[in-house]
């Protein structure tokens, strides 16, 4: 497998902050990686980064092309696609039009299929799609976000956090869709906190603290770590304190 | 007063009402995209029509010359941001839109000119050469400050606005122009007459109506610029570009405000500095809409243009004052209504 996306030795800073802290992480094609960690380790401010929301030192490239020179809007002609944490979708459009936007750099006939794989991966979307976007339920918004994403065809999808304030059982649709997108070819770069989930279908996790990662490796071994399932998994191994 | 008086007064408020609906939905839509709020609106007016009234008397007006000198602005810095990553399909795509356009127009503008061309080429000129000017205005004075605050891009505005209508005074003189009427019919019914100008008015206001509402909302590109107004972020994350955004929204208010002036130029006398009086109005109809709503502006519009009517036919010495002592209770009222207009934007 050759690695999609590489970061390597990036800091990221607000102002003379620094957030991140000399962190390297690599994606391949058709894998499902995941960057677990708490709130305020700096998980989504490296993928803000990596899209080029916020500026970074260090280097990134994708799919064998060098970052740094590209704006946003390039990176995402370059098959780099993210689903923000707060979703950025346009409220006051229906459904279908946020759909349609997502695919503005595809031609239209392609963009025709893709909104039937979208339709498909998520139905109740098509049930909504006459629905202006800013009235679309917590868990609708996370599909539109995803689906609008998906438009355009991206060859890795970056989610930040899809289930912040879902409930549990929209939150299990939704990884059942981020393995599925696995098996339709598109890589998936997972910011989570609810860790568990994401280890669940993740092939492999680095673990984030106060900007940097402490840990690495495959999704197995990180769920199976005592410190690991201490922190973020909620059980103790016996004889072991919380922290 | 009795009924034609009232009538007449109607009829003159709508037909200026409808001037003002054009430039304040062309306010909404500037700023709504790229949060400009666009003051030299009026120049684009006064450049429009008098670029216009100088082409029908067989001169080559200053405008055109200008676009040239700003087309080569626009392509040098557009060559200076791209200095880093500089392609030849760049600098191709560049300098057609940047100097092969106004350098032709100018070319086109030389060619056509004469005391006898017709009125639509005329017309047509002066278009495309205030569509420039308002295209390139953007590439120069607003791109490379897009992401910073409203006030820092009003105080930019204000610049533009001061230097456009300098250059005004430069290109047309301290004299007034009148244009030629695009139709000399008239049609009569009951006391009040409509000229065809009048007409042209009522039919090119509703056709640029229904035309932006079917662009905005069939359009790729008026949904993306629709996008754009309503998440920045979220059209960038979609790879729209926001500075094309602001091109087409520039370029379209620029048409708008041109052919406001043309539409007008036969009417009333303009001179280089009426246009920002003008502009002003579309403003206030603007602001009424909360610089958002598109319908509730151009309503706005046609209400400000009925209450000058009236004001100068009761108190003429006060029809300014009255016409922008709207704004106040509307601001009053929107001030107390702001608390929930915030909260339901999150």
């Amino acid at each position: 497998m050759s690695a999609l996306l590489t970061v390597s030795d990036v800091h990221i800073a607000y102002g003379k902050v620094e957030a991140v802290r000399g962190v390297s992480l690599d994606v391949a094609s058709n894998e499902i990686v995941t960057i677990i960690g708490a709130n305020g380790a700096g998980k989504t401010t490296l993928l803000n980064a990596v899209m080029g929301i916020l500026p970074l030192k260090g280097r990134t490239t994708f799919a064998g092309i060098d970052l740094a020179p590209l704006d946003i809007e390039d990176r995402v002609a370059t098959g780099l696609s993210l689903v923000p944490e707060h979703r950025e979708l346009f409220g006051t459009m229906n459904v279908e039009d946020n759909l349609e936007l997502g695919a503005f750099r595809i031609a239209r006939a392609t963009a025709a299929t893709s909104l039937e794989r979208v339709y498909a991966l998520f139905p109740r979307l098509k049930e909504r799609r006459k629905q202006l976007a800013g009235t679309l339920s917590g868990g609708e918004q996370q599909m539109l976000a995803m689906g609008r994403a998906l438009m355009g065809a991206p060859k890795l999808l970056m989610l930040d956090e899809p289930s912040l304030g879902l409930a549990p059982i929209i939150v299990a649709d939704i990884f059942r869709i981020v393995t599925e997108l696995r098996t339709a070819g598109v890589s998936v770069l997972l910011v989570e906190q609810n860790a568990q989930a994401a280890l669940q279908i993740a092939d492999r996790a680095y673990v984030m603290e106060l900007g940097e990662f402490v840990l690495s490796g495959t999704a197995k071994e990180i769920a199976s770590n005592k410190r690991v399932a201490a922190s973020y998994l909620g059980f103790q191994h016996e004889g072991e304190s919380a922290i | 007063m009795n009924t034609t008086i009232m009538l007449f007064l109607l009829q003159d408020g709508i037909t200026n009402g409808a001037i003002y609906a054009l430039l304040g939905l062309a306010l909404v839509l500037v700023f709504a995209v790229t949060r400009v709020i666009l003051i030299p609106q009026g120049e684009f007016v006064t450049y429009g029509a008098l670029s216009y009234a100088m082409l029908a008397t067989g001169q080559v007006p200053g405008t055109a010359q200008l676009a040239v000198a700003m087309g080569l602005v626009a392509f040098a810095l557009d060559l200076f941001f791209a200095r880093k990553a500089l392609h030849a399909r760049l600098v191709m795509r560049s300098a057609a839109l940047n100097i092969v356009f106004p350098v032709a127009l100018l070319g086109l503008t030389y060619a056509l000119v004469g005391p006898n061309t017709p009125i639509a080429v005329n017309i047509a000129l002066a278009l495309l050469i205030v569509a420039a000017i308002g295209l390139f205005l953007y590439r120069i004075a607003f791109q490379p400050i897009a992401h910073t605050s409203v006030l820092v891009l009003l105080i930019a505005s204000v610049g533009c606005h001061l230097a456009l209508q300098g250059l005004g005074l430069v290109f047309f003189g301290a004299e007034g122009l009148r244009g030629p009427a695009l139709s000399n019919a008239a049609v009569t019914a009951g006391p009040l007459r409509f000229t065809g100008q009048s007409l042209a008015v009522y039919g090119l206001t509703v056709a640029f109506i229904v035309a932006l509402w079917l662009f905005f909302g069939y359009t790729k590109t008026g949904k993306a610029l629709r996008a754009t107004a309503v998440n920045r972020l979220g059209a960038r994350l979609v790879g729209i570009r926001t500075t094309l955004s602001g091109q087409i929204a520039f370029l379209l208010a620029s048409v708008i405000g041109a052919l406001s002036g043309i539409l007008i130029v036969p009417i009333t006398t303009l001179y280089y500095d009426t246009g920002f009086l003008i502009g002003l109005k579309g403003f206030i109809a603007a602001i009424i809409g909360g610089l958002v709503s598109y319908p509730l502006t151009a309503v706005a519009a046609i209400l400000v243009g009925i209450v000058e009517a009236f004001s100068s036919f009761y108190a003429s010495n006060f029809k300014e004052v009255i016409v922008f002592f709207l704004i106040l209770p509307v601001l009053v009222l929107r001030s107390l209504a702001a608390p929930q207009v915030e909260e339901e934007k999150d």
